[in-house]
This record gives structure tokens, C-alpha cells and sequence, in this order.
């Protein structure tokens, strides 16, 4: 009898001690899950979710207190990854549109030199400085869109981006659009 | 005979023995429709048009514009990047135009061209010295010179071959790819059959520039011509450390990693080079191109290319300037026999469907298909998949063709890179024998083009982060820095000072409260 409580409370105080060793060696800063949802979003900084950037939305998406289907351009893929990432139901996604990845250009004969866009920019993709024109670096744009309201002469509109023959996609196969592809029509079947 | 034994272990090949291939398909070759005849030249068409982007890598970057004169040979875009390749005017004449033109790709879509108008007169520019003592110049030399003459790999890959020939582990052996395993394509054939000592030259500049003693010719045994030219120019030439290996027939015997495996029996690891197992295959075209360049100071100019196909009037290979439009070389090879649709690039297996027929003939660009209605019938509506795993016994890469068709088809591309849809070659047998119909390939490319932008995007994402991050941290900067500008107020301490600042406070309140007061007393005035 005393032996066995001797060797449970032995036990204990040795698992405990393990547990509590743990607890402190292998402590993970910061919040795993709002890392992983932010490795999710697009990081465009847009603020589309009402949130001040992804990592702000990220962080409210771990504490459970908002719904997935926020991020405006990351559109249904992205909705669906944090569904899965949170174990929340894919069906009550609702619809989100995936809207053309588009970039912001600057009418250079209407820029007024303002630099109200570039305070705007979360990426700093615009340069330009007082009283100089701007220009939007093409490669580190977003899309956010961010820099569309403080311009005070509109100069500002968003091109859809045109792919290359690099980011080129094929069709969905069984689509009207995707043709055929011309190792299947051989005319070898035995 | 020691060091014989122990290299028959290492080279299976050199003691005449081959590996055997997982899978692959008896295909009817259809050679016949084009190699009976020599490799013809091609005359100059009104217009060449040449994309800037003939390689995989970054499009190059051009050094004429329109209206300039140019001569044969002249560099007229310059590599751009690691990964790119020059290109050289194919006759003289003057530049149109630099304007998006259709290319050779399965999108349809147009790519930035030059396009010169030829002046018939042929005039070359000047050409780096030829370089016939090759043997004794350095290897970074003769790199150089591949790399100044554009060559690409000819097979289709389009790699730029200076690259390839620069491998970052050390080699020891050189493989030379003249399988050509796909159907109707007969340009290696004919290349083998007319030029074997350009081959072999080309395969000892090769040898020299990798430092390698050792080269492997693979070659399918339906060549037998090409065999026998191969083997006299060899014996003629009294070069014992290039052998030629014939393979048994079976496509896609001529791809990559498969010759390596039938030649040597190494496997290059999954999403490796073969320079990981100390190898570096090329085609054979492409170690005759080589020798073009470094014997006569020529660079990449103009190609061989198949045209066959029963729709085709005169099937043959034709010697063809880069930049010739498709519909200018059918015409020259007597018209195509009915309307230029479903004209297809490469060969049936790998190929893809021309969208014009303005397209021009580029570096990778082999063969030209006519198929006729009975040669490619239409397969009919692709039906369900019954489960019957034909495809993974044909598959050469022994990957699992039916669930990687179930995974991108449900776009589950993450599981679709799981089961190593990396390493489909996209040699098309498992369609092949696909009793349902179903465009298996189609399936592939497009999961693995899906694959590609989902990367494409979070490296962009990664870095939209990162510039963020960057750009709050500077915010932080600048305003940390604003407050260590502002002058410093010195905080009141003690009582005197305190009812100081009080007599100072009363005396504003008074002064202001004065003023209003004369300001009333004026107002009425008014």
C-alpha cells in the first residue's frame, strides 16, 4: 500500500518535473497557427478585411474571433486553405469572386508630384518624391489598391496584369477553352 | 582486360550490354514517310521572323533595331541572365520590325520578335576564327564560343547548351542522345546518316570542354543507316574512347534520364541533373551545332526539321534558316494537301498544336505534323477512368499516373506533387493506352503549370511580407528619429518654478480675457 503510493507519487513528481522542463525548453514563441495563416494570405496589406495588414487579420484568425473569408484578394483558395488550416467547414465560406491580379500605373501627365501615394504604399512599391513624378515599380506591386483614395487628382488606375508565356497556365483539361492535347489523339490503340 | 572488367561493371554499355526500361510503348514509327530522302536546303522566305525567347530563361535582349542593316551571323540579341541565349541574324538584310509575334507554344500567344526581310545576298559578318586545334585550347574558350553561337539543346528542351556544359559537379562521362524515339521525327536520323564526323567532331569538342574521356552514343536499333555511318566515321577517325550503344526500339527511350538509365543502368535521383550521377547528355544535333561553332565560327543559324505527316505533299527533312514561317516552309516543300490546321510541333506523342501557321520555326522546334484524320483520329469524349492500371505499366518514370490524373483533376495539386508529378516527363504513354480516352497529359500540364503559379505567388507573397515588414520598421525609424529632433523641454521641477508656471498661466487667462473685453466694447462701433 505505502509502496504504491510511494511509487505514484514518485512517478509523478518525475513526470511532472519532465513536463514542466518541456513546458520551458520547448516553448514556442509567438502564435504557430497565426504564423501558419499568415504564410496562407497574400500579403498584399490591402486592409480589404478590415484588418491593418495580414498579420493583424492572421492573428485574429488564430484567436478564432473572425471568419475566413475576408481576404478580398487571396479570393476563394485562400479562403479555403484557412478553412482547413482552422478546421472550420469549407461549406460556410460563402462566395468570394477571385478577382484578376491587376497593379496600379500612374498617368504621368497627371501626377502632381504629391507623394500621398507613396505613405500609402505598404510595400513601398512607389517611388517618386515632392514635386517629382511617381512610378510604380510593376514587380513589387500588389494590387492592394491602397494608394487609389489619397491621390487627390486620380492619376491613379489598375492594369490588369498581362501573363507571359512563363506564367502561362493550360486550361482546365475538358473545358471548350483547352483544345487537345496531341499525345492523347495518336493513333496507336491496340 | 582487368580494367576492361572493371569498367563493364561500372559501364554495362561499353560491354555492349543495355538496361532494360520500365514500361514504354512499341509505337509504328512512321519514319519511313521522311528519312528515304537527303536533308534539302531551304530557300529564303520574304520575311524571318525570330522570337527573342528561343530557350527556357530569360528572353534575350536585342542589339538592332528597325531599319538596321544586318549580315549572316551577326549577333541581333544578346544573352540576358544565367539562364539565356544569344541570337544571330540567319541571312542579310534589314530589320522590319521588333513587334509581338505568334510563337511556337501550346498558349497561342504572341512574344516579342525581330523580324528581318532578307536582301538574297547571303553577305556574312565577320566570324570569330574558326578554332580547328580545339584540343589545345582551354575548355573556357570553346565554352565561351558555345555560349557567343546561342546553341540550345535541339531535342526540344531548348537548354542552353553553355550552361549544360558547365556543370557544377565533376563529370566523367559525356552521353550523346540520337534515340529520337518519337514517331515520324527523322532530323537526327538524317544528321547521323549525312554528317556523322560533324557528330563525332562535335562530341570530342564536347569531351574537351567537360574534361570527360568517356562518350556514349545511344541510338534505338531502327537507325541501322545511321548505325553503320556512325560506326564507319568512328573506326575512320580512330577515337576508342567514344562507343556507340544501340538500344533496343521502344519510346521514350530518348528521354533524359531513360537513356542514362538503358546506357549506364544510373538513376538520376528524382528533381536532379544527371550531372549528380557525373553525366551530361546532349542530342546529337546539338555536338553538331557545337562543331559548327568551333570549327567554322558559325552560330546557331538554322536547323534541321523534319515534315511529315500524310497530309504533308513531300515529307523530308528540310536544312532551315530560324525564323522561316511554318506556312513558308510547307509551301516551299510543295503545300500541305489540305487547309494548314492541326498542324502540330514535335512530334505526336509530345507535340502540341500550332494556333497559326505565321508561326516560325525556332531552335527546339524539330519536326512539323500533318496527321491526317486516319493517322490521329478523334478519340471521342474522354470516358470515366475504369481503374485498370495500363498506365502505370507503361509509365518509364514508374510513377502512378491514375491517381495523379484523380488529384489534379479534383485540383489537389498538393498531393499531385506528392506523388511526384515532377518527374512526368510528359511523354504521353499512359494516354496512349488509356482505354477511356482521357488527355492524361493534359491533366499533367496543367497541374503542373497550377504547381508553378502557386509557387510563383508565395514567393511573391514572401516578398510583399518582407517589404512590409521593412516598411514598418523604417516608419518606426523615422518617427523615433522626429522625436529625438524635437528640442527637448525641460520638465518643471520643484515648487518655485511650479508657481512660476501658474502666475505665467494667470497672466495669459488675464491678458486674453482683457482683449475680449476691448474687442466688445469696440464691436458696437461698427
Amino acid at each position: 500500500m505505502l509502496l504504491t503510493i510511494a511509487a505514484v507519487t514518485l512517478l509523478t513528481l518525475i513526470l511532472g518535473t519532465l513536463l514542466g522542463f518541456a513546458a520551458l525548453r520547448f516553448r514556442v514563441e509567438g502564435n504557430p497557427i497565426a504564423d501558419q495563416a499568415e504564410k496562407i494570405l497574400p500579403q498584399t496589406q490591402c486592409g480589404q478585411c478590415g484588418f491593418a495588414g495580414c498579420r493583424p487579420y492572421a492573428e485574429a484568425l488564430a484567436q478564432g474571433e473572425t471568419p475566413v473569408n475576408l481576404c478580398v484578394p487571396g479570393g476563394p483558395t485562400v479562403a479555403v486553405a484557412l478553412a482547413e488550416l482552422l478546421g472550420q467547414d469549407p461549406k460556410t465560406i460563402g462566395r468570394l469572386e477571385e478577382k484578376p491580379k491587376a497593379v496600379a500605373y500612374i498617368i504621368e501627365t497627371e501626377c502632381i508630384g504629391c507623394t500621398l501615394c507613396l505613405q500609402a504604399c505598404p510595400v513601398d512599391a512607389i517611388l517618386g518624391a515632392a514635386k517629382q513624378l511617381h512610378v510604380v515599380l510593376k514587380g513589387v506591386c500588389t494590387g492592394c489598391e491602397l494608394c487609389l483614395p489619397p491621390c487627390p487628382v486620380d492619376c491613379i488606375r489598375m492594369v490588369p496584369t498581362a501573363g507571359t508565356l512563363r506564367t502561362w497556365r493550360w486550361p482546365v483539361p475538358g473545358t471548350a477553352a483547352s483544345g487537345s492535347s496531341p499525345s492523347s489523339l495518336f493513333a496507336n490503340r491496340s | 582486360m582487368a580494367a576492361w572488367n572493371a569498367l563493364a561493371q561500372f559501364f554495362p554499355a561499353a560491354a555492349g550490354r543495355t538496361w532494360q526500361l520500365h514500361g514504354g510503348l512499341h509505337l509504328p514509327d512512321h519514319k519511313a514517310l521522311a528519312n528515304l530522302a537527303s536533308i534539302q536546303p531551304a530557300g529564303w522566305p520574304p520575311t524571318l521572323v525570330l522570337p527573342l525567347s528561343q530557350h527556357i530563361g530569360e528572353a534575350a535582349r536585342p542589339l538592332v533595331k528597325p531599319g538596321d542593316k544586318v549580315r549572316k551571323g551577326q549577333m541581333i540579341a544578346k544573352a540576358e541572365g544565367w539562364l539565356s541565349a544569344p541570337l544571330h541574324a540567319p541571312t542579310s538584310g534589314r530589320v522590319s520590325a521588333l513587334e509581338d509575334r505568334p510563337v511556337p507554344h501550346p498558349s497561342g500567344q504572341s512574344a516579342v520578335c525581330l523580324v528581318i526581310e532578307p536582301d538574297g545576298l547571303d553577305q556574312w559578318a565577320d566570324l570569330p576564327p574558326p578554332l580547328a586545334d580545339f584540343a589545345k585550347r582551354p575548355a573556357a574558350e570553346l565554352l565561351a564560343r558555345i555560349a557567343w553561337a546561342g546553341l540550345v539543346g535541339q531535342g526540344g528542351a531548348t537548354f542552353p547548351a553553355a550552361v549544360k556544359l558547365a556543370p557544377r559537379t565533376p563529370v566523367h562521362t559525356l552521353i550523346l542522345n540520337g534515340a529520337e524515339c518519337e514517331p515520324y521525327i527523322s532530323c537526327d536520323d538524317r544528321l547521323m546518316r549525312e554528317r556523322p564526323g560533324r557528330v563525332l567532331a562535335g562530341a570530342a569538342i564536347l569531351r574537351h570542354i567537360l574534361g570527360v574521356e568517356r562518350c556514349l552514343i545511344g541510338i534505338e536499333d531502327n537507325k541501322p543507316e545511321a548505325i553503320a555511318a556512325l560506326r564507319q566515321a568512328l573506326r575512320e577517325s580512330g577515337d576508342d574512347a567514344t562507343r556507340l550503344v544501340v538500344v533496343p526500339t521502344l519510346y521514350p527511350s530518348g528521354g533524359e534520364k531513360q537513356l542514362i538509365w538503358l546506357l549506364t543502368g544510373q538513376k538520376v535521383p528524382s528533381g536532379g541533373l544527371p550531372a549528380q550521377v557525373g553525366m551530361v547528355c546532349q542530342n546529337v544535333a546539338t555536338a553538331s551545332a557545337a562543331a559548327d561553332a568551333v570549327l567554322d565560327g558559325r552560330p546557331m543559324i538554322s536547323r534541321i526539321v523534319t515534315l511529315a505527316g500524310a497530309r504533308m505533299a513531300r515529307p523530308g527533312n528540310w536544312e532551315v534558316p530560324i525564323g522561316i514561317p511554318v506556312a513558308e516552309l510547307i509551301a516551299q516543300a510543295g503545300g500541305d494537301r489540305s487547309p494548314a490546321e492541326g498542324l502540330i510541333a514535335g512530334g505526336p506523342m509530345m507535340g502540341f498544336y500550332l494556333h497559326s501557321d505565321t508561326i516560325p520555326i525556332t531552335k527546339g522546334l524539330n519536326c512539323l505534323l500533318a496527321l491526317s484524320a486516319q493517322e490521329a483520329p478523334d478519340p471521342g469524349p474522354a470516358l470515366a477512368c475504369i481503374r485498370c492500371g495500363r498506365c502505370a505499366e507503361v509509365c518509364p518514370v514508374r510513377l502512378l499516373p491514375q491517381q495523379l490524373y484523380w488529384y489534379a483533376r479534383a485540383k489537389e495539386f498538393d498531393k499531385t506533387r506528392e506523388y511526384h508529378l515532377a518527374d512526368c516527363i510528359e511523354c504521353g504513354c499512359c494516354a496512349q493506352v488509356c482505354p477511356s480516352h482521357i488527355p492524361l497529359v493534359h491533366y499533367y500540364r496543367f497541374a503542373k503549370t497550377e504547381l508553378a503559379a502557386r509557387d510563383r505567388e508565395k514567393r511573391e507573397a514572401e516578398q510583399a511580407r518582407i517589404r512590409y515588414e521593412a516598411h514598418l520598421a523604417r516608419q518606426e525609424r523615422e518617427r523615433q528619429a522626429k522625436q529625438r529632433q524635437r528640442p527637448a523641454t525641460p520638465a518643471p521641477t520643484g515648487e518655485a518654478e511650479a508657481a512660476a508656471k501658474r502666475v505665467a498661466i494667470e497672466a495669459a487667462l488675464k491678458r486674453v480675457a482683457d482683449r475680449k473685453a476691448t474687442e466688445r466694447t469696440h464691436e458696437p462701433q461698427k
